[in-house]
């Protein structure tokens, strides 16, 4: 832009050589003023967080009293004694692989749907990608309008065909909460992770499309054979994204079901959440399942970036 | 690797097979995918619409009818601290965060992509580690630290606790972003006498404009959206930013849930993010489509 008067001087490459080396140790120096602040940033709201969720899950801390010293392993036993733990480890679970079935598909196919591009199809993607700019709770606020059995459009539309005779409770049962909780979540998603199908479908080139359509490839053929395994990194990398954030699930389901019927739909963040604040009051064990939590997904993460790094070639 | 055949007559064939005319056989073909398409999208955008349409809209379920009209917007105005105090507060959150990011990862990626110091390695390997540790498991430890810090209940904190959680995706665009730019730019404004804050400033802050956007963009909407950390660290019901609010309106009112005041908080939680998207969404979509391969 505005670049100011600062003509490019030819002796660039003369400087003296015998200024090289002050000249380098002071620029380390400076170096290190610059990444100050992104150190500052690190150390105290990173790694002392870090350690101290290790050693909060080491020892007696009530939510009001602080730290009364170590009690290990008490708050991992009392962890995985808590009413909720297993079950919210299998609703976790259960939710995260029905959101990633269902999500992985449904993206794929609108990936495909509007691969090309043409005027109707940047239109279409553009209609796919909006709901991804709007934040996960207010998404999860706007659903909970239209799941309202009253006054929300999806139970007015069902008992107007007749489909149904009373107000619909999209989030009045265990199975219906979780799957009207997908719904909103692929709605939420399902453009975002469409596009990054579509740069791994842009990366595949037309002849290798060219090749299996001479040799007499069908449809189903070309997709089976063709597109689903060159797509593996994209696929592998939306899994990653969504598994992830699957199992840190929180906003949707706090805000539509507060973990709600009858406790069905707690998850593990929601689980933490509760221990530390809602009733137990008790950071120590609300610490331990963090670091149970924590330890899963590193081990996790790791599994996938090593599975992703030998599957490569 | 499914493939058998060598394509051999391949670039012939692909030559002969592209013709572009919508012959009608093509346009047959493509009806089906246009009108599936098209359904899709109304789909995805419905809500959207229904949002906004109710919002102004007389149902809303609580018991005195009003007509079309922002009665639902009132209501959402005047509870309890205010909107206006909720849309501060997230004013303040949002506009911390993002000059707190945009300093840092502007400072950091300069320091990581032009110099060379003991250590570098290390800490930049650190801050995006960040992204391995589970947001929500750090939370518990975060609340202990920001009240023996005496931040506590305040939106400076959020800010800072924001702010970390942006570092790592905000400093690795700022390091490429730095890297893109051709060393001589910086070199010869240091030969013509500038310090190398005067190089950053004049000469190399509007060489990586670019990237300063997309991390204050994503800095924005992290921070404008986000629900946990003040729902954990603001107890202060006042102090609250605006989705945190609208959550908590719909949770008040005895029982009944005044949808309509939850529509019309949507609508302004929602308004500025599609609208920010939408101007944005050319540079947005294109830095996926074009650089988001590598790696």
């Amino acid at each position: 832009m505005t670049t100011t008067t600062t003509p490019t001087v030819p002796a660039v490459a003369a400087r003296p050589r015998g200024r090289r080396r002050p000249l380098r140790s002071s620029r380390a120096v400076v170096g290190w003023l610059y990444a100050t602040p992104t150190l500052v940033f690190l150390v105290l709201f990173f790694l002392v967080p870090v350690l101290l969720v290790v050693r909060m899950s080491l020892s007696d801390w009530p939510l009001f009293a602080g730290d009364r010293g170590l009690n290990a392993p008490d708050n991992y036993v009392a962890a995985v004694d808590l009413r909720l733990f297993w079950p919210a480890v299998a609703f976790t679970l259960t939710y995260t692989v029905v959101t990633t079935v269902i999500l992985l598909a449904v993206s794929l196919g609108l990936a495909l749907l509007v691969q090309e591009s043409s005027r109707w199809k940047s239109l279409v993607r553009t209609a796919f990608l909006v709901p991804s700019a709007l934040g996960l709770a207010s998404a999860s606020l706007l659903f909970y309008a239209l799941y309202s059995p009253q006054s929300g459009p999806f139970g007015q539309a069902l008992q107007g065909l007749g489909v149904v005779d009373e107000p619909v409770s999209f989030l009045g049962t265990p199975t219906s909460a979780l799957w009207s909780t997908v719904f909103l979540i692929v709605w939420r998603f399902a453009g975002f992770y469409m596009l990054l199908l579509l740069v791994g479908l842009q990366a595949i080139s037309g002849d290798v499309y060219e090749a299996a359509r001479i040799d007499g490839a069908g449809w189903w053929q070309t997709f089976t054979r063709i597109t689903v395994p060159l797509l593996r990194p994209s696929l592998a990398l939306c899994t990653i994204l969504c598994v992830t954030g699957s199992l840190l699930a929180f906003d949707q389901f706090y805000i539509l079901t507060k973990g709600g019927p009858d406790n069905s739909t707690v998850t593990i963040v929601q689980l933490v959440y509760n221990v530390a604040f809602q009733g137990q009051n008790d950071l120590g064990v609300a610490a331990a399942v963090s670091m149970i939590v924590l330890g899963a997904l590193v081990l996790l993460n790791v599994a996938q970036l090593k599975g992703l790094r030998g599957g490569d070639r | 690797m499914a493939t058998t055949t060598r394509p051999a007559r391949t670039p012939a064939a692909a030559g002969g097979s592209r013709d572009r005319g919508p012959s009608v056989g093509s346009l047959l073909a493509r009806t089906p995918a246009v009108v599936l398409a098209g359904g899709l999208a109304v789909v995805f955008l419905f809500p959207l619409v229904w949002a906004a349409v109710a919002s102004v809209s007389p149902q809303g379920g609580t018991a005195q009818s009003v007509g079309w009209g922002f009665a639902n917007y009132v209501t959402l105005a005047n509870y309890q601290a205010g909107i206006w105090q909720y849309l501060l507060n997230s004013v303040i959150v949002s506009g911390l965060t993002v000059v707190l990011t945009l300093t840092t990862s502007l400072l950091g990626g300069y320091a990581f992509a032009m110099f060379r110091f003991p250590g570098k390695d290390l800490l930049f390997l650190l801050t995006l580690a960040i992204l391995m540790v589970p947001y929500a498991t750090l939370l518990i430890p975060l609340y202990v630290l920001l009240n023996a810090l005496g931040l506590s209940n305040s939106l400076v904190g959020l800010a800072l606790v924001l702010t970390m959680f942006q570092l790592p995706f905000a400093t690795f665009m700022m390091r490429i972003s730095f890297e893109s730019v051709p060393r001589e730019l910086e070199e010869s404004a240091l030969v013509d006498g500038c310090g190398t804050f005067g190089a950053l400033r004049r000469v190399l802050l509007p060489a990586v404009k670019p990237g300063l956007i997309t991390v204050g963009l994503f800095a924005f909407l992290a921070a404008w959206n986000d629900f946990i950390t003040p729902l954990i660290l603001i107890s202060d019901s006042g102090k609250v930013p605006l989705p945190l609010a609208v959550a908590n309106m719909r949770q008040q009112v005895m029982g009944i849930v005044d949808y309509g005041a939850t529509e019309a908080g949507v609508v302004v939680l929602a308004l500025p993010c599609v609208v920010l998207f939408l101007l944005l969404q050319r540079h947005y979509v294109r830095g996926f489509m074009s650089g988001a391969l590598k790696g």
